[in-house]
């Protein structure tokens, strides 16, 4: 498998990144070696093998914590990096669908 | 049942399928302890897991786990011991970490089945695809500002069941009808307020046509309907555009669409098709949700009584018609008044005060039933002293109206009102005698007009201001008149 530039385009907008032609030629080399490399792994029989989730054993599963408010109410941090806020609100450059 | 709607090329078939959003009632967020209370000040309810930060990590709430699987159980659905949640990646101003942690091809709960309620007292199953535990989104308000919009992220990562309709659906009533259903059963279990106006439940409808007997058609999704009038204008709608069009020779094109309840009509979203490109993938901060039989089975022992059975037995126990029954049942609120009211009450009458008075008043000033100034109690006091002959049906409406007012109890009404039946009949007599007296020439005209008794009795009722017990007077007026 691999991608050609279109794809590198779309991923990029998809992600909300400008580039430039240079840069997507860059990055269409980069991803076809990394999916170069997949495709290798792709070669190992794991028929019988079931897909691992996570590095931990079969059984230990998700950690849970109690229903319990013990965050938040920290407004002025929580707005303090962004680049524009009134009134305690995120500002953001007018988005309608 | 015939939903076909005519086209000029003949009839069409609707094909809808729901997907339901409906917050989980918790204290605290999916993946992290900030509240989740509605309608506090913006953003005090955000926690750095919540705004994106980098380097936070989610750590699942155990009672949204609970809550997702009673709400399975609750769809008579398979229970999935082993479930994985995955990053849907996409880019808006009100998703702070630029994915929401949801779940892709492993969900917490499988398929199930829900039996709506049709007019006429049909019932038709309707067939769960899925449900899966997700993240709210925050809010963006357009309307603060000409050039920007202000975000506010209380209900960020607030937990949500998507669940999931097969396409079973074919016209705005049983989509109503679905939703309505499943709104209901999460009201009784309490794992969703159900509440719409605040956005706890939201609705994305899939509508398509087809010739029936042909292969599903292209569909549209219309986004985020928060209303059971809305859904149904919705798809009205939004079925006869597609007729329209196809009829027109044009092509449907998959696409979302918006409901402007203004207008009554559905509109394009601007979104570009590739919005929908999603890239899910398995979140390497989570590990998946596993859990045993024994957990399962401890949530089924805590499952209240469902409407379905519930209205069972409402005809079983108080021998209600099953229509008055799935009234009744409809929401668990009245089902809960209605049990309230009718303790040692004739439960029958009690039905049709809840169904026929209390429903018009309630409307009226605009008030759900839990609302209501007559208690539950007092309500079913008033119908005694019907039932047991203390006042007269028409007396009760009066005492109904000071209730709606007062909320006072309907034995010290009557008692400071002096509102008892009079059943004496000496009593009546001397009244009647009267008014035959006073009226000779009603008395003659009687004999032409048989029609006149009721002046006669609306004479009585007026000397008595409605107390007299209207079997005796017409038992006594019959006796002196006709003869």
């Amino acid at each position: 498998m691999s991608v050609n530039e279109d794809n590198v385009k779309k991923i990029a907008r998809l992600s909300k990144i400008s580039l430039n032609d240079s840069e997507v030629k860059k990055y269409l080399t980069d991803l076809n070696q990394i999916i170069g490399w997949v495709d290798q792994l792709k070669e190992v029989d794991t028929e019988k093998v079931s897909p691992t989730f996570s590095s931990f054993g079969a059984g230990e599963g998700i950690k849970q914590r109690d229903d319990i408010v013990s965050d938040g109410g920290y407004r002025k941090e929580i707005i303090s990096n962004a680049p524009k806020s009134e009134e305690g609100f995120f500002l953001v450059p007018k988005v309608i669908d | 049942m015939n939903n076909l709607l005519k086209g000029s090329t003949g009839d069409w078939e609707i094909v809808i399928g729901i997907e339901i959003h409906a917050q989980i009632i918790s204290e605290s967020k999916l993946f992290s302890g900030s509240s989740t209370i509605f309608g506090s000040e913006h953003n005090t309810q955000v926690s750095f897991v919540d705004a994106g930060m980098p380097g936070m990590l989610p750590v699942i709430n155990s009672i949204c786990v609970e809550q997702a699987v009673k709400t399975g159980l609750g769809l008579n659905a398979k229970i999935n011991n082993f479930s994985i949640f995955d990053r849907k990646n996409y880019f808006y101003p009100d998703l702070p970490q630029g994915y929401q942690i949801s779940q892709f091809d492993q969900p917490i709960v499988g398929e199930g089945k829900v039996l709506i309620d049709l007019e006429g007292n049909i019932e038709k199953e309707v067939r769960i695809e899925r449900l899966h535990l997700e993240q709210d989104a925050g809010k963006s308000l357009h309307d603060q500002h000409p050039s920007y919009s202000f975000v506010d992220l209380n209900r960020s990562g607030v937990a949500l069941m998507e669940i999931v309709s097969m396409p079973d659906m074919s016209s705005s009533e049983e989509a109503q009808a679905y939703v309505k259903k499943i709104r209901n059963i999460m009201k009784y279990l309490r794992t969703c307020d159900g509440n719409m106006d605040e956005g706890s439940l939201r609705a994305d409808i899939n509508v398509s046509v087809r010739k029936p007997g042909d292969d599903l058609g292209t569909r549209c999704e219309i986004k985020n309907v928060n209303s059971i009038k809305f859904i149904g204008q919705a798809i009205e709608y939004e079925a006869k555009r597609q007729i329209k069009l196809i009829e027109d020779g044009e092509l449907i094109k998959q696409q979302t669409r918006l409901f402007d309840p203004k207008k009554g009509q559905t509109r394009s979203m601007r979104s570009k098709e590739e919005a929908h490109d999603y890239r899910y993938f398995p979140d390497p901060d989570l590990l998946p949700l596993t859990f045993t039989d024994e957990f399962v089975e401890n949530i089924r022992k805590t499952l209240p009584e469902l409407p379905d059975i519930r209205r069972r037995r409402f005809v079983d126990d108080f021998n209600l018609s099953p229509y008055d029954a799935s009234i009744l049942v409809s929401e668990r609120e009245t089902a809960d008044y209605f049990e309230i009211a009718s303790e040692g009450v004739n439960s029958k009458l009690v039905c049709n005060w809840i169904v026929g008075e209390l429903f018009s008043f309630l409307n009226k000033v605009n008030k759900t039933i839990d609302q209501s100034p007559i208690t539950p109690q007092n309500l079913g006091k008033l119908i005694n002293l019907i039932d047991d002959g203390t006042i007269t049906g028409r007396i009760a409406k009066d005492i109904f109206e000071i209730m709606t007012e007062s909320g006072d109890d309907p034995i010290s009404i009557v008692d400071s009102n002096n509102m008892r039946q009079v059943s004496d009949e000496g009593e009546i007599e001397k009244i009647i005698d009267s008014i035959i007296e006073l009226n000779p020439d009603q008395v003659k005209a009687l004999e032409d007009k048989p029609n006149l008794m009721g002046w006669f009795v609306g004479q009585v009722m007026k000397e008595t201001q409605g107390r007299a017990n209207p079997q005796k007077v017409n038992d006594i007026l019959n006796s002196k008149l006709l003869k």
